[in-house]
């Protein structure tokens, strides 16, 4: 996550209100007594709010009883996670070894100079999140990059947006 | 479920592949490449076309069968006729073969790619597909079944021997007798590091301690590696037999499954799978009508490359920060929550069942003194046919790229092969010769790795590809230890300053000092294998490295610091597309007057030299 990237997302974040945080109740109640399930009741919170702020964080923490700096060490830690709101669309284009060699550092700068977004950017629309990612085990197509939960291969540089115009 | 259950199942399944008369099996190659070349549209326009014509029969998903340059792929099934393998079948392409294969019967030659005689007399002018040569060097084992069975139906496992590997285990072996089978195998770890599996069973069975895991090692995080996302999406069943197998022998009754959070389809094909072994008794109490119990839980990562580490994933599933710890202890002896814990990678436990159907010897037939068996490799990178293979040990890798893998893109000049991900190292040409085997791979100062073989062609900038690994292996760095989390941060410093054209002398003996270091004092196996990259391509392509630093060179025109775009006046027509195309207007000039590029304007994106007319090729890149 750039650190432009992130100041500018903390200034539109609101507080979450109580009853939003409620619906992480019935999260904690499943794992609380379940030692070694921190990591899955953090994948249904991001499920459920897009992200995982400070609010959230600590509300597992009480909940499934470890101290809050546990979880924001958990969350940092893991490329899964994130603490910003994202775009409606997650761009992740592969920067593993077989799209490297083929050209997938093209499409990336094709790709950030149309957004005008950098890695770890959202658009101001909020329409789509660029992130970076090791490898998609496409190897086969390389380049390739998924959208939400979309995998396209054989990317060129001429062609990417294209595929991005069909999410709106 | 009892053995003679399970043998009427065998019974009853073992016509799922069997055509009647008058009908048609089509089959459509449903894993990730598959889905994203287009499957699921292919395979939804057969579902339909064949309710629209009438046609009777069935289509049904498959695993990964290798080819991932050719999908989607697409076979049809008739009785009494060849099976013919279409490639590249999208859905107007499935119009027509329903039409014209399908309803009238003709095959359509010009997208068929092979076929299986199938009792039916072979089609002329249409390859064996045992005789393409992407196969006919392969040898499978591991992923025999990939391509051939439907992943989600537990029956056509078991019409194909599932679990009778497990049944003999539990019926005619005594765990100790297990054990000593797989280690007259020879089978060694998978995952990279080529420790003796038998080894490792007997160390889990004969440790202290209870209850004592088995865990799966699913991480896969190497780029350019995907052998073990095919084996999960294609035949999940052989991994959850092998986890049995290993359960009974060390004396285990829980196991789970490490999978990467990036592999969704496997996933859900392992929870199917999973699902289907409870129902069927496979999985539960009173395995087999025997007192062995035995549970799966899947354990999903959450992307941190480090939790292919075995201690660092064994953190990762008792949800902490996925760090690694020292060993000794090793998991043996106190791995998931301080019990005795046999951690194998996917591909290993994926070898065990047919070890025991077949034998300790008849695996050991395959492959080199130290090195028995098969290992699947993804060959990818700028080679022709890139996808997924598996050979016997002791084939050279001249044979895997230019035999199997049909050779270099556009048939431009190889330059190296990267073997082992960021683990391993990139070698030369002169060690093509070199056969797959944990140590002679060793000794060329590269390593087996999990089976990732990135082919480079000549247009590749060494001195780029060692920056590139560091990148990685600098941001994946836990930060546990000063000498992977600092070390490789000045080596990368020093790789970039390369590249930009700022090196200096001495900045190679620097960074092989920091390599030595970081190997030596790392704690875990990726700091103590991160340097490979850099070492080796210091070690074949130094020169190369060289010329960057003393003549502010990049050979291959790789590094952007270090190229410039210039038009030929003598060949430039002034045609102005590279002037109207160039996103920074640095290309000067105007209608009938010679374009120049203002080198400090330029930012070197090499569309000028995209755009140029080729009857002009006026730029050029120096």
């Amino acid at each position: 996550m750039s650190a432009v990237g992130q100041e500018r997302m903390i200034e539109v974040v609101d507080r979450i209100p109580e009853e939003e945080l409620a619906k992480l109740d019935p999260i904690i109640a499943k794992y609380a007594h379940r030692p070694g399930y921190l990591i899955p009741a953090l994948k249904e919170a991001q499920e459920i709010f897009g992200y995982l702020p400070q609010e959230v964080q600590t509300r597992i923490a009480h909940g499934l009883n470890v101290s809050p700096s546990y979880v924001y060490g958990v969350v940092s830690f893991y490329a899964f996670f994130t603490m910003v709101p994202r775009g409606r669309h997650t761009i992740r284009i592969c920067l593993g070894t077989a799209c490297y060699v083929k050209g997938a550092p093209e499409i990336l700068a094709k790709i950030e100079q149309e957004l005008c977004i950098g890695v770890g950017g959202t658009t101001p629309d909020r329409r789509f999140t660029l992130v970076e990612v090791r490898c998609l085990g496409a190897c086969g197509l390389a380049p390739v990059m998924m959208v939400g939960e979309d995998t396209h291969g054989n990317l060129e540089p001429g062609t990417v947006m294209d595929i991005l115009d069909q999410y709106k | 479920m009892t053995v003679d259950e399970l043998k009427r199942i065998k019974e009853r399944a073992r016509t799922f592949d069997k055509v009647e008369a008058g009908e048609v099996h089509v089959v459509v190659g449903m894993n990730t490449c598959g889905i994203a070349s287009g499957a699921r549209e292919t395979m939804h326009a057969f579902q339909e076309g064949m309710k629209r014509l009438g046609i009777k029969g069935r289509v049904f998903q498959t695993g990964c069968i290798g080819m991932c340059f050719e999908e989607p792929l697409v076979d049809i099934i008739e009785a009494h006729k060849p099976r013919i393998t279409y490639r590249h079948v999208d859905g107007a392409k499935a119009e027509r073969i329903l039409e014209e294969h399908l309803s009238e019967g003709k095959v359509v030659m010009e997208w068929a790619m092979a076929q299986f005689p199938n009792g039916g007399k072979p089609l002329e002018g249409l390859p064996l597909y045992s005789e393409l040569p992407y196969n006919s060097k392969q040898k499978k084992i591991v992923l025999r079944k990939c391509g051939f069975i439907d992943p989600e139906d537990i029956e056509q496992y078991i019409a194909t021997d599932g679990y009778f590997a497990l049944a003999k285990a539990l019926k005619e072996m005594t765990p100790e007798e297990v054990i000593s089978e797989i280690i007259a195998s020879g089978l060694r770890g998978r995952g990279g590091a080529g420790f003796p599996t038998g080894l490792k069973w007997k160390a889990t069975r004969e440790a202290k301690g209870s209850p004592k895991y088995v865990v799966c090692n699913g991480d896969e995080g190497d780029p350019g590696a995907f052998m073990d996302r095919s084996v999960l999406e294609g035949d999940p069943h052989a991994v959850l037999e092998g986890m049995l197998i290993a359960g009974y022998a060390i004396g285990a009754k829980e196991a789970y499954i490490y999978v990467r959070a990036e592999y969704p389809v496997a996933v859900k094909r392992l929870q199917k799978a999973i699902a289907q072994a409870k129902k069927y008794g496979l999985l539960g109490d009173g395995i087999l009508g025997t007192d062995f119990s035995f549970d799966i839980k899947i354990k999903m990562g959450a992307g941190a490359f480090v939790c292919g580490e075995e201690t660092a994933l064994l953190a990762s599933i008792e949800g902490k920060r996925g760090m690694p710890r020292p060993r000794p202890p090793f998991p043996a002896q106190s791995g998931l929550w301080g019990k005795p814990t046999n951690i194998n990678n996917v591909e290993t436990f994926a070898n065990v069942p047919a070890i025991l159907l077949n034998g300790a010897s008849w695996y050991s037939s395959f492959g080199t003194e130290n090195s028995k068996g098969t290992k699947v490799f993804c060959i990818t990178g700028k080679v022709k046919n890139s996808g997924l293979i598996e050979v016997p040990m002791g084939i050279t890798l001249r044979e895997v790229i230019f035999d199997i893998g049909g050779g270099i893109l556009q048939d431009r000049g190889f330059k190296a092969v990267q073997t082992g991900g960021p683990s391993g190292g990139v070698l030369p040409e002169s060690l093509l010769d070199l056969p797959v085997d944990y140590q002679e791979l060793s000794k060329a100062g590269s390593i087996m790795g999990s089976g990732g073989l990135v082919v480079m062609d000549e247009a590749t900038c060494m001195a780029d590809v060692a920056r590139y690994f560091l990148t990685f292996t600098q941001s994946e760095s836990c930060g546990k230890c000063t000498p992977c989390r600092e070390g490789l941060q000045r080596m990368y410093q020093i790789l970039d300053r390369i590249c930009q054209g700022n090196g200096r002398p001495g900045d190679i003996e620097d960074l092989e000092e920091l390599a030595r270091s970081v190997k030596d004092a790392s704690l875990c196996g990726l700091g103590q294998t991160a340097p490979n990259p850099v070492l080796t391509v210091l070690r074949y392509f130094r020169e190369e490295v060289e010329a960057h630093i003393r003549e502010r060179r990049c050979p291959a025109g790789v590094c952007v610091a270090l190229i410039r775009y210039e038009i030929d006046p003598e060949k430039c027509k002034a045609c102005g597309i590279c002037r109207k195309k160039c996103p920074v207007g640095a290309v000067e000039g105007a209608p009938k007057v010679v374009h120049r590029i203002l080198q400090d304007k330029c930012i070197k994106c090499g569309t000028c030299l995209e755009v140029c007319p080729p009857k002009f090729s006026a730029v050029r890149k120096v």
